[in-house]
């Protein structure tokens, strides 16, 4: 009832965008509006996981749509659970959006679209029937896609547009093809209906294979991740936060709606298989963060990697369950949605924070920034705490959630299978070497940008940011601590909207106050709080020690610069230099790197030249000899369009024998 | 009760004793070089100069810099409360475990690479780089080497591990050997020793960890130098603890059994620090590109270590 008046607000927002977007003040209004609706849909999203644990929730049929086909809604717990993880970050953009608005470049292209976006994003967790789900999964494609070339003068965003739209297309077409498989010949396109469908096992491998395909396209799984890199960054920031943390949840909800709930029974080579991508995704997708130099793209492409952890867990949910293991099925499913909202957090604060560093200085290239800190101070250590958090520094909320995935992949060789025993632990050396590398990604994203010395005039020129953006970006940092300090109770709601979709309930010894342990407490067991008190306490012993020990005094000098009498702030390590060694090791085969320098003769004053060149193996390999490929048929196809009359009339001719013939051998 | 004295003790312990097992350490390779060497306390009058010296900041320095030290020395303090040395009755065993451990360790890495950054000079660059570098393959290294272990003891809790390990649930196993190996040359790595880095080198070309903390002094720089000596003595608990926890007491095993847990720690410490010092003096710093081989083999007998639990259980 509630999330259907929301709904209708974000309709009536973009219309007033529409209509009224030559006033600075609407713009103010329409984000001021949309805050209120998202933290209105937040509350009922909350209110309703904790209200409906299991007990069965009404439908709500509404009388527009197909004429054979009343539009049916639905909010049961899973529902609920990505209302939360999805209006939450939507109120911080919107929150971010009333000051960072009217700064974008065009604002008229931005702010109508910007409701509507979240209505489809809406739209999509409640629908209960394909028809609703695919309107709003098109509408959610196609509002991000105008407000990614809402930039349009620039060329790169309009070839990620490009790009983009050809993605979506492919994606809803699996869709598409996948929920028509499930309704089957009768057209029974109601979710009700397709829970219970009998489905023959070559239908059921193929409506997996399209649901992994359709939303792995949008969640920006390895290989089909080209678009990402590209779209999220070309948006404007608290857009950018919405696509990468939010809009790859909807993803993630459309496959958990489909393996989960819509098939119950999915076979274990599909979860190996769904592993296997995410640890592709991981690995690859912060291998690619760290090559970047572009502070919105690192963030975007750190995002493939985050769906690649969440694709894991989700994939070892689907094995365990197969082979009988229900207890930890659930303990991998509560992983997955953990990383869930973990992500939409932290991603989302740090994609405002680089909005934010934009509006400061006009730059995104990590090479023109530098000593930040000094001079956003609020906006730097909110960053930093989202640094922290996706690197998986305890007592963060990053920690625990990698902390289950690694508990639940540690238990992934107890199924006695060979394919899981030997597939698990390579699956985990990718995961390890992930969260190793998101580390040092997020060090250098966070050292080059605001630490050191400013490396350009407007750099040094920077100015904090006003007020709402600072909010923006402080209560998702509160609240990155606050989910790292307390999962205990993050995991009990997370386990009562597992439960459904398991069928089993976590025993409250696994999940209970004060050890969040995954499997029994001898297995091994975390206490963040445990953790933070020692810390703490260990923390004023230190400082009364040194206090106590030693001096106080403290002396400012100038920094030593080996010599060096001018300015050397082009001296420092910039993001190239910092990222060299792992270039060099992994650079060199994964993307082909090479390095080419350009020594002028000695005695010239010409300056020396580094050029640095990546190849992307996965857009060279797949997409462009996809592109040839399709060019080749394209070119053999064309010969049809100019034939004789009688030719086409034999064409025709052929066909009609052909499609008879099928009807016959049907009929028999 | 008991748990929480030993806890309480463990973690004084491991403060008072790291200093003097870097000074042990620093013996043999004095005497092999032909010199008399400092004294094993020496590192104590060390952190105790520092303390006393006031402390130079660099003026583009922020805040982080300043605060850096305290973070980094708290997180390696915290996660050697956590491994157990001399007995297992200790009250934060079931706080965290081996994967806790890890990222405790990396978030003392993370800071010390944003200071490294901070001061904006180029050898704090460096350092940051090159540290992150080496972390990137071993850090991944030791989480294998803790997942080969949890599949032969069913648990990542070091306490439960060590029960299990002793209690003779396993005999000799090939997995044990290969995640030893690598264990070690993920402690080397991780510690800063020769082969990979030399911490008593300032030598631009060669340096990693002391290229970092170059711009420290007085007091934030005997918090750094804590932290790398309980660190160094972390590493060895682990290598000691876990594959070979004779002599360590348990939950029952009143104040004897510690005493005799806690004389047999400082033993096995004392005898690895003394194998180091030897090691040490045989081998020649590597060049940094190959330090990648070096982890990544480390990493592979990891990976190994994991599967050949399942080979021969097929066999």
């Amino acid at each position: 009832m509630i999330i259907g008046t929301v709904l209708g607000g974000f309709l009536c927002l973009g219309v007033l965008g529409l209509l009224g977007s030559s006033l600075a003040a609407t713009h103010r209004l329409i984000y001021a509006g949309c805050l209120v609706l998202a933290a209105t849909a937040t509350g009922d999203g909350l209110f309703h996981m904790i209200r409906y644990g299991q007990e069965a929730v009404p439908a709500v049929v509404l009388p527009f749509g197909l004429p054979w086909l009343k539009a049916h809604f639905r909010l049961d717990s899973l529902s609920a659970f990505f209302l939360v993880a999805v209006n939450f970050p939507a109120a911080l953009a919107s929150l971010f959006g009333i000051a960072y608005g009217s700064h974008v470049p065009e604002p008229r292209r931005v702010t109508p679209l910007f409701p509507l976006f979240l209505f489809a994003m809406n739209g999509v967790l409640v629908a209960d029937d394909a028809f609703v789900f695919l309107v709003s999964w098109e509408a959610m494609s196609l509002s991000s896609w105008l407000l990614v070339l809402s930039n349009h003068t620039d060329a790169a965003a309009r070839r990620a547009g490009l790009v983009y739209l050809v993605m979506a297309v492919f994606g809803t077409f699996c869709l598409l093809s996948a929920f028509g498989l499930l309704a089957g010949p009768t057209g029974a396109f109601d979710f009700a209906a397709m829970r219970v469908a009998k489905l023959s096992p070559l239908a059921t491998s193929l409506v997996v294979l399209l649901a992994i395909l359709g939303t792995g396209s949008k969640a920006g799984l390895v290989p089909l991740h080209a678009w990402l890199p590209l779209a999220h960054p070309a948006a404007p920031s608290h857009v950018s936060a919405l696509m990468s943390g939010v809009m790859t949840k909807v993803a993630i909800y459309g496959l958990i709606r489909l393996l989960y709930d819509l098939r119950g029974a999915v076979g274990w080579e599909w979860g190996f298989l769904m592993m296997v991508l995410g640890a592709a995704a991981a690995a690859l997708g912060v291998l690619y963060a760290l090559m970047q130099r572009d502070l919105k793209t690192l963030l975007a492409y750190s995002t493939v990697e985050n769906v690649g952890i969440i694709f894991i867990a989700l994939g070892l949910a689907i094995a365990f369950r197969d082979h009988g293991e229900v207890a930890l099925s659930a303990l991998s499913m509560v992983a997955a949605l953990y990383h869930v909202v973990n992500h939409a957090l932290f991603k989302s604060l740090l994609f405002l924070g680089s909005g934010a560093v934009m509006m400061a200085t006009g730059e995104r290239d990590l090479d023109r920034l530098g000593g930040l800190l000094n001079r956003m101070p609020v906006t730097g250590v909110c960053f930093l705490v989202g640094a922290c958090a996706i690197s998986a520094l305890p007592p963060l909320n990053g920690f625990v959630s990698e902390w289950l995935v690694f508990q639940s992949l540690f238990k992934g060789p107890t199924v006695a299978h060979w394919a899981m025993r030997f597939g698990v632990p390579v699956v985990g050396v990718a995961m390890a070497l992930a969260a190793a590398f998101a580390a040092t990604c997020f060090v250098r994203a966070f050292g080059v940008a605001f630490l050191g010395r400013p490396r350009s005039d407007a750099a040094r020129a920077a100015r904090e940011v006003p007020w709402p953006m600072l909010a923006a970006m402080a209560v998702p940092a509160v609240f990155c601590l606050c989910l790292g300090v307390f999962p205990v109770m993050v995991t009990t709601g997370i386990a009562t909207v597992v439960e459904p979709l398991v069928h089993v309930v976590l025993p409250a010894a696994v999940l209970g106050w004060p050890w969040l342990s995954p499997v029994s407490l001898t297995a091994g067991s975390y206490s963040a709080t445990m953790v933070l008190l020692s810390g703490a306490g260990l923390m004023i012993t230190t400082l009364l020690l040194v206090r106590h020990l030693g001096t106080r005094a403290i002396r400012r000098a100038p920094v030593w610069d080996c010599g060096h009498q001018e300015d050397i702030a082009n001296a420092q390590y910039s993001a190239d230099s910092f990222s060299q060694p792992l270039r060099r090791v992994f650079g060199q085969v994964v993307f082909r790197a090479r390095e080419e320098v350009e020594m002028p003769p000695p005695g010239s004053t010409a300056p020396a030249r580094f050029t640095l060149f990546i190849t992307d193996p996965l857009w060279t390999g797949l997409y462009l000899g996809l592109q040839r490929v399709i060019d080749a048929i394209a070119d053999r196809v064309n010969h049809l369009q100019f034939q004789t009359v009688r030719r086409y009339l034999l064409m025709m001719f052929l066909t009609l024998v052909l499609l008879l013939l099928v009807v016959a051998v049907r009929q028999q | 009760m008991t748990a929480f004295f030993f806890g309480l003790l463990h973690t004084v312990l491991v403060l008072a004793v790291a200093p003097l097992l870097t000074g042990l350490v620093r013996l043999p390779k004095a005497r092999l070089q032909g010199r008399q060497g400092a004294p094993a306390i020496q590192p104590y009058r060390d952190l105790w100069r520092l303390l006393q010296k006031e402390s130079v900041i660099a003026d583009s320095a922020s805040w982080l810099f300043r605060i850096a030290p305290y973070l980094v020395f708290v997180s390696v303090w915290l996660a050697a409360t956590i491994m157990p040395t001399f007995t297992t009755d200790m009250i934060m065993t079931p706080a965290a475990d081996l994967i806790a451990l890890v990222a405790l360790l990396g978030t003392a890495r993370f800071f010390t690479a944003l200071a490294g950054l901070d001061t904006g000079t180029p050898f704090g660059g460096l350092g940051s780089s090159r540290e992150m570098f080496v972390a990137s393959i071993g850090e991944p290294a030791m989480l294998m080497v803790i997942f080969s272990l949890s599949l032969l003891t069913h648990t990542t809790s070091p306490a439960n591990m060590i029960a299990y390990v002793t209690g003779g649930h396993i005999g000799i196993e090939v997995s044990a050997g290969l995640a030893l190996v690598a264990m070690v040359m993920v402690a080397i790595a991780e510690n800063g020793r020769i082969p990979i880095d030399n911490p008593a080198t300032h030598l631009e070309l060669t340096m990693i960890h002391e290229a970092m903390v170059l711009e420290y002094s007085g007091r934030h720089l005997a918090l750094m130098e804590a932290a790398a000596m309980v660190r160094l003595l972390l590493f060895m608990s682990i290598i000691s603890s876990l594959f070979f926890p004779w002599g360590m007491a348990f939950v029952d095993d009143g104040v004897a059994g510690v005493a005799l847990g806690l004389l047999a720690w400082l033993a096995k410490v004392s005898a690895l620090a003394m194998v180091l010092g030897f090691f040490e003096s045989l081998v020649a710093k590597m060049r940094v590109f190959r330090i990648a081989d070096f982890l990544g083999g480390a990493l592979l007998l990891a990976l190994l270590a994991t599967i050949f639990l399942y080979v021969s259980e097929a066999v």
